[in-house]
């Protein structure tokens, strides 16, 4: 789950991570007022999810009174990568003496928790990984060791980052800090970019960017209240129902069980000539319920002409699926035709409490998914 | 031959008194797997499908002879369970369970490794041995006993391709799906040497996704070390860039990620890739004849 800087910087506050003071804001009546409490000059910061928001025009820098509103007017009405700008964070500028770059990660490859930093912190992070990959600097950490690790463990990496040893030892008590609030707030990434040494000679992190953990929400549910407020679309309400939901602009609704066998259908369908709608994968338990609440996502999309079904059973059981069609079907008004696979675990059940119904029964992906893309075109 | 489970293997079900856990320990044996007991802590003395139920994975190992456990314990005990697994002297424990909070998953998978014991997902269907055995979710009737490997990222894409090559008449040795989290026990490239070594299996399927490396790293191990076929099939050329796809794996980040760029560099280190699944038995036949793209 991605959280905002804002939400992740409070984070930072509650564990003692030392960050900028910085005031959120939605309007740039907001915007002025908040400078004038934080004093000129400010960083005016969009609060979107995702990278490179410098590059579009979303930070910027402003000294003078009268330009904090129209600048805070300007961001707001940016989209930056197909998300609109909704909120504003407000910081002191700070003077930089020098920054780095600081994080700690889950590294799928390696299967490892790991510090990744590298002297040269900013904007460049990527193209300097890429360029000189000598510059990135790994220290790994056994999962069981995280909660415990001590600040001379963390004290000869943080002098590569920052050699003066003053600095060396607050970048260490900040590296304890978050492999505390990693393991404790099940993150998956805290990454700062970048940690500075300000005018007066501290190291604080300028931005945060964090993210939690989806499967440990049942463990933290005061994690939800990030959520809250980034609540705006199908897909972060799926996730409500144990379904994952994906909208897309296609006319072909699909439900499929499996995230692997829900992109390879939707892969077909185009293959087909045909273009999915969403993307719906039902997950690998067998809840009648999450079938009601997949047609509930899928028929709120007016550009469906059909829905097509594909169905593997493992651990789903085809029976229970077809019993949450028919429930479904109760519930709504279903008008668009339906095309349904059904394979594996159960098929025989499923198929029987078909019979007499008016789906269309395909016999295999490759007919279910051309049958769909010849109903969607008409 | 078959790699990692045969006939003799000896299985304990963890969490066997769940409603899957007790589902798929009746698919496993009426599949001909040797279930040899369960575990539910505060079940010991009872009986599911006529397999003991125990309350330790300590006793029921101690009991039974085991040396594979399958997993079907809910997420938030997971961990716990995997854990108690590794104190067992076990050879194999297979995870069925999805939704495992990420750090659960790497503390586990680092108490197996240190005890030597080779971890197969978790949030994944397990693994058959046509004819032989499977342990844990697979449908049993969609294999045969054959020649060809198949190792998967997905769960029931795997079904998908291996119904599709049972049609096409080509048999498998052993399918393994792999699990799609972001930390899992076995990946692509500890079992594609498994695969080369066993003299049983002439070729592999190999199925990718979105989201990480593992593909490309596989690609490069076929290049360097492999003599066997292999042919590919990978997920996601719709997945718009950023989304979750439903496996916190599944996020496409760099450019390496995409299924695009996969199916590039599986096919520049010689391993054809299908289009659609139904694609791969007949890209199979082919590549065993010496033809390595899609179009030939």
């Amino acid at each position: 789950m991605k959280i905002h800087e804002y939400q992740a910087k409070s984070l930072f506050w509650e564990y003692g991570i030392p960050t900028t003071t910085d005031i959120v804001v939605s309007s740039p009546e907001e915007a002025a007022q908040a400078a004038e409490t934080l004093g000129l000059p400010v960083v005016l910061k969009a609060q979107v999810h995702v990278g490179g928001r410098g590059k579009a025009g979303g930070v910027k820098v402003v000294s003078k009174p009268e330009d904090v509103a129209p600048t805070a007017e300007a961001i707001l009405g940016l989209t930056i990568k197909d998300l609109p700008v909704r909120k504003l964070l407000i910081a002191s500028a700070a003077e930089i003496r020098k920054e780095v770059y600081l994080s700690l990660l889950i590294d799928r490859g390696a299967s490892k928790v790991v510090f990744i930093g590298c002297a040269d912190g900013g904007v460049e992070i990527e193209e300097t990984a890429k360029k000189s990959p000598e510059k990135i600097l790994r220290f790994e950490v056994a999962s069981k060791s995280l909660g415990g690790l001590t600040r001379e463990e963390c004290l000869p990496f943080a002098t590569r980052l920052l050699p003066d040893p003053k600095n060396a030892d607050e970048a260490a008590g900040i590296m304890v800090t978050m492999a505390r609030m990693f393991i404790e707030r099940d993150c998956s990434l805290i990454e700062i970019n970048p940690l500075i040494v300000d005018g007066s000679g501290s190291v604080l992190a300028l931005d945060a960017k964090v993210l939690l953990d989806d499967n440990a929400l049942f463990r933290h549910p005061e994690n939800l209240e990030f959520a809250k407020v980034e609540t705006d679309g199908e897909d972060a309400k799926s996730n409500s129902n144990g379904l994952s939901f994906v909208q897309l602009d296609g006319q072909i609704g699909c439900m499929v069980n499996g995230a692997g066998l829900a992109m390879a259908t939707m892969d077909i369908v185009k293959h087909f000539g045909g273009s999915p709608a969403n993307f719906l994968d039902v997950g690998g338990s067998s809840d009648p319920r999450k079938v009601v609440g997949g047609f509930q996502l899928i028929l709120a999309d007016k550009n469906v002409k059909v829905i097509f079904l594909n169905i593997f059973g493992g651990i789903t059981r085809c029976d229970d699926i077809v019993k949450g069609i028919l429930e479904a079907r109760e519930q709504f008004d279903v008008t668009v035709p339906i095309v349904i696979r059904l394979a594996g675990t159960n098929e025989e059940e499923g198929r029987r409490l078909l019979q007499g119904t008016d789906m269309i029964i395909a016999q295999s992906l490759e007919q279910g998914a051309r049958k769909a893309v010849e109903i969607g075109k008409n | 031959m078959s790699i990692l489970i045969d006939q003799d293997t000896r299985v304990i079900v963890q969490g066997i008194t769940g409603r899957d856990g007790s589902f798929h320990t009746e698919r496993m044996l009426e599949y001909g797997t040797k279930i040899v007991g369960g575990v539910t802590p505060g079940k010991g003395g009872q009986e599911v499908q006529g397999v003991p139920v125990f309350d330790t994975v300590a006793e029921a190992v101690a009991a039974t002879g085991a040396n594979t456990s399958v997993v079907f314990v809910p997420a938030r005990f997971a961990k716990d369970a995997l854990l108690e697994a590794a104190e067992a002297p076990l050879k194999l424990v297979v995870c069925i369970t999805e939704g495992i909070p990420t750090l659960d998953a790497l503390i586990a998978y680092e108490a197996l490794k240190a005890k030597g014991i080779r971890l197969i997902g978790p949030n994944c269907p397990g693994l058959t041995s046509p004819g032989k055995a499977k342990v844990g979710i697979m449908p049993g009737h969609i294999h045969k006993e054959g020649r060809t490997g198949v190792v998967s990222r997905s769960g029931t894409l795997t079904y998908e391709i291996v119904a599709s090559l049972t049609a096409g008449g080509i048999g498998q040795s052993t399918c393994i799906g792999i699990g799609g989290d972001p930390i899992i026990g076995s990946r692509f490239i500890d079992l594609l040497p498994l695969f080369e070594a066993d003299p049983e299996t002439d070729s592999v399927v190999l199925i990718g996704e979105i989201g990480g490396q593992d593909e490309v790293v596989a690609a490069n191990y076929y290049q360097r070390s492999m003599s066997k076929t292999v042919v590919a099939f990978v997920a996601g050329l719709t997945a718009p860039p950023g989304k979750r796809m439903g496996h916190a794996g599944a996020l496409v980040g760099g450019e390496d990620e995409t299924a695009a760029s996969k199916i590039e560099k599986l096919e520049a280190a010689g391993i054809p890739v299908a289009r659609i699944p139904s694609e791969v038995p007949k890209l199979l036949s082919l590549a065993k004849m010496g033809y390595t793209h899609a179009s030939a």
